[in-house]
């Protein structure tokens, strides 16, 4: 079994972090803001996971578990609303949806 | 009995409760029945008590009923505590019968009107206020009726609130008598501290046993209270609200206007003579103010040409009349003549109305014309009240009740001849502008139709009134015309008696004169206003009517003085440095706001990037700092 340092670990969870960050800000589309989003929650869980191993406690798993769980009702709300977006919109640019207002009563 | 005297203001406040609270589910009929059904049986009671009142006198000359603590704080106490002795036995006569002939009056007067469950509200809110005013047994409580009466009148005067005129009546008529209520609070402060309290027995005793006549607190309290009774009596300087406040309804006037509460100010006078007594050169402006306030009005009254103006300015001159009285000590004298006056007075506003009425509100007296015919019994009536108010001799009770205050004028311990003759010219003034009226606006031919003739519950209790003004005088005759005199006798249980010059036994000449003058006043109105055609009209358009028409220009004097100047410094003085700063507080928002709404863009990524941005302060500034 090959023993990798701490360090090593949270510099892995902090670069997929900052990948789902830089993949949030330069996106436009939504759903690949969404997996950005997805990306970084997992880079949380994996921090649990690596805390868990490093002190030998079953709690972090038992939390990635939750963060799982909690990642994929996230994502069923998430997809519905951009569902709601495509018809209402018919485009998945982020930007479009810039104003409070409704596009339909804009006039 | 105690538990009697606690309804009689307690029916109309009740009352008052029930048509505010349900007016508009019980209906217009039903109203008008609660709203004179109220007083009325108040009235009731009020002749149970009194016959019991008289049949058996109480021991220490009253009935009291404390009905609950008030407020307490520290050694302040005020109870709830009704006090109903002679002199306010006479007030709460006169105001519950002369105010439930005056709501059944109202019943068929305001059929017509849309506000007239409001009315009646407000009239009952009114007689139960007034009562409560006339029968409290300390200053606090009389201060509460003091300003309920004040509150009935400003709603009253702008019942039809529709016309901006009359709202603005109401507010003068509230802010005028203010002036005066504000003296007058100073005053029961200042009696407070001096005396410790304020239950009216004990502040009388103690007034009279600490303070020597003169000293400097007994005068200040009674100057003080002077002027809250100047601002309710409308007695000059104070007198400018009442002419306007004949915006109201003609039962308003009559009741609140004429017989009830402008009297509040004798009242409050004759109920704390104990301090007037104290301080002579208070007692002394009363009796001259009285003076120069019944010429003042007198001679305004000659150049209206508003029926209901006239009668408001004749209600000044012949309060004058009372002050007069009061201040030359004649306490009974000046509330014989409040009753008497309420009763006529009541009568020729409640006449008014309807001649008012009958000729489709029309006011102006030389618009009208011919009515005798037309409206017999209220031509007749209005004669009788008018008699009254002139004082004809023998068979008016205004007679009996204004002679008496002439002859002590003229023969009390505290009376001048100047005095006397102030209200000698007054008499003959009264007698000129009452059939001055009466000539141009009843007789000659008719100018306006009439569209309503009056019914037969507006009649009766305008009859009932022309009786008592007529037969009303008879309870005081004077001393030289059969000495029975149980309403002085009556009085006088409470309020001291009058003290006389010694030496004074011409009272019969002295009747002669005032016989002749009114009936000289009486004679020169037939002359100049109904025999000389063209004179009425002539002196209508003169220099001296517009001038006496402008109530001798007080209104235009008070704007000068104290309207415009007050106006001109609010004007300058929009934006002090006061204002500045909350303005400056608006601006300094307005920019924030218009600063933080540019970052408000809608776009998501610009969010993202905010929050990371802000988390990397955060953090660094936790890790580093």
């Amino acid at each position: 079994m090959v023993t990798v340092s701490l360090d090593i670990q949270i510099l892995l969870a902090s670069l997929l972090f900052l990948m789902g960050l830089v993949g949030l800000l330069v996106r436009r589309n939504i759903i690949f803001m969404l997996m950005s989003i997805e990306i970084m929650l997992n880079s949380a869980g994996l921090v649990f996971v690596i805390a868990g191993a490093h002190w030998i406690q079953t709690d972090g798993q038992v939390m990635f578990i939750f963060i799982l769980a909690i990642a994929a009702s996230e994502v069923s709300v998430g997809l519905a609303l951009i569902l709601q977006m495509y018809h209402h919109y018919k485009t998945l640019d982020a930007d479009a949806m810039n104003k409070l207002k409704d596009k339909t009563t804009e006039s | 009995m105690t538990a009697l005297i606690a309804l009689i203001p307690g029916i109309p406040l009740l009352g008052f409760l029930v048509i505010a609270l349900f007016g508009k589910l019980l209906g217009r009929r039903a109203v008008s029945f609660l709203g004179a059904g109220s007083v009325t049986l108040s009235a009731v009671l009020m002749i149970i008590v009194g016959i019991a009142f008289i049949i058996s006198p109480p021991a220490d000359g009253a009935y009291t009923v404390t009905l609950w603590h008030w407020l307490t704080a520290g050694g302040f106490r005020a109870a709830i505590t009704l006090r109903l002795d002679t002199l306010a036995l006479v007030f709460v006569f006169v105001i519950t019968f002369v105010g439930a002939l005056i709501h059944i009056y109202s019943v068929e007067h305001m059929a017509d009107d849309k506000g007239i469950i409001r009315f009646f509200a407000y009239m009952n809110l009114f007689v139960g206020s007034m009562l409560l005013l006339v029968l409290a047994g300390n200053l606090l409580l009389l201060y509460l009726g003091w300003e309920g009466v004040g509150l009935c009148s400003y709603l009253l005067i702008g019942f039809w609130y529709k016309d901006p005129a009359n709202g603005y009546a109401a507010r003068k008529a509230f802010i005028v008598t203010r002036v005066g209520d504000t003296a007058m609070i100073i005053g029961l402060f200042l009696l407070y501290v001096n005396l410790g309290t304020l239950n009216i027995q004990d502040l009388m005793q103690q007034a009279s046993l600490k303070w020597v006549a003169g000293s400097p607190p007994a005068v200040a309290s009674a100057a003080l209270l002077l002027g809250g009774a100047l601002g309710k009596s409308a007695q000059l300087p104070l007198q400018t609200w009442l002419p306007d406040a004949m915006a109201g309804p003609s039962p308003v006037s009559a009741l609140i206007h004429a017989a009830t509460m402008v009297t509040a100010g004798v009242y409050l006078i004759a109920r704390t003579n104990v301090l007037f007594t104290l301080a002579p050169a208070v007692q002394m402006t009363v009796a001259i103010i009285g003076a120069v306030t019944l010429l003042v009005a007198g001679l305004a009254a000659l150049g209206q040409h508003d029926l209901k103006r006239v009668l408001a300015y004749s209600t000044i001159s012949q309060i004058g009349y009372m002050f007069l009285a009061l201040g030359i000590g004649a306490w009974s004298a000046a509330i014989f003549h409040f009753m008497i006056h309420a009763f006529f007075k009541a009568l020729l506003f409640l006449a008014g109305g309807i001649v008012i009425v009958a000729l489709d509100d029309e006011h102006d007296i030389f618009k009208m014309g011919g009515l005798i015919k037309k409206l017999p019994v209220t031509f007749i009536t209005f004669l009788i009240g008018s008699a009254s108010l002139a004082a004809l001799p023998l068979v008016t009770a205004g007679f009996y009740s204004k002679d008496q205050i002439l002859w002590y004028a003229w023969s009390s311990e505290h009376g001048s001849p100047w005095l006397w003759l102030a209200g000698l010219v007054g008499a003959l003034l009264t007698s000129l502008y009452t059939f001055r009226m009466v000539f141009i606006a009843f007789f000659g031919e008719a100018k306006t139709a009439i569209t309503r003739k009056p019914g037969l519950t507006t009649l009766i209790p305008v009859s009932i009134l022309a009786t008592l003004s007529v037969i009303g005088g008879f309870v005081g005759l004077p001393g030289n015309m059969g000495n029975f005199h149980p309403f002085s006798t009556f009085v006088d249980k409470t309020l001291p008696h009058v003290v006389m010059n010694p030496g004074m036994h011409m009272e019969t000449f002295f009747q002669v004169i005032s016989g002749i003058v009114s009936l000289a006043g009486i004679y020169a109105a037939y002359v100049l206003f109904l025999k000389r055609k063209g004179f009425a009209e002539a002196f209508r358009r003169s220099a001296v009517s517009i001038f006496l028409y402008m109530g001798l220009g007080f209104d235009w004097l008070y704007d000068r003085l104290f309207v415009r100047p007050v106006v001109w410094l609010s004007e300058i003085d929009k934006e002090d440095f006061i204002d500045l700063f909350y303005s400056g507080i608006a601006a300094v928002t307005g920019f924030m706001h218009s600063v933080m709404t540019r970052t408000q863009t809608g776009r998501l990524r610009w969010y993202v990037m905010a929050i990371s941005i802000g988390v990397v302060l955060v953090v660094t500034i936790i890790l580093y700092l």
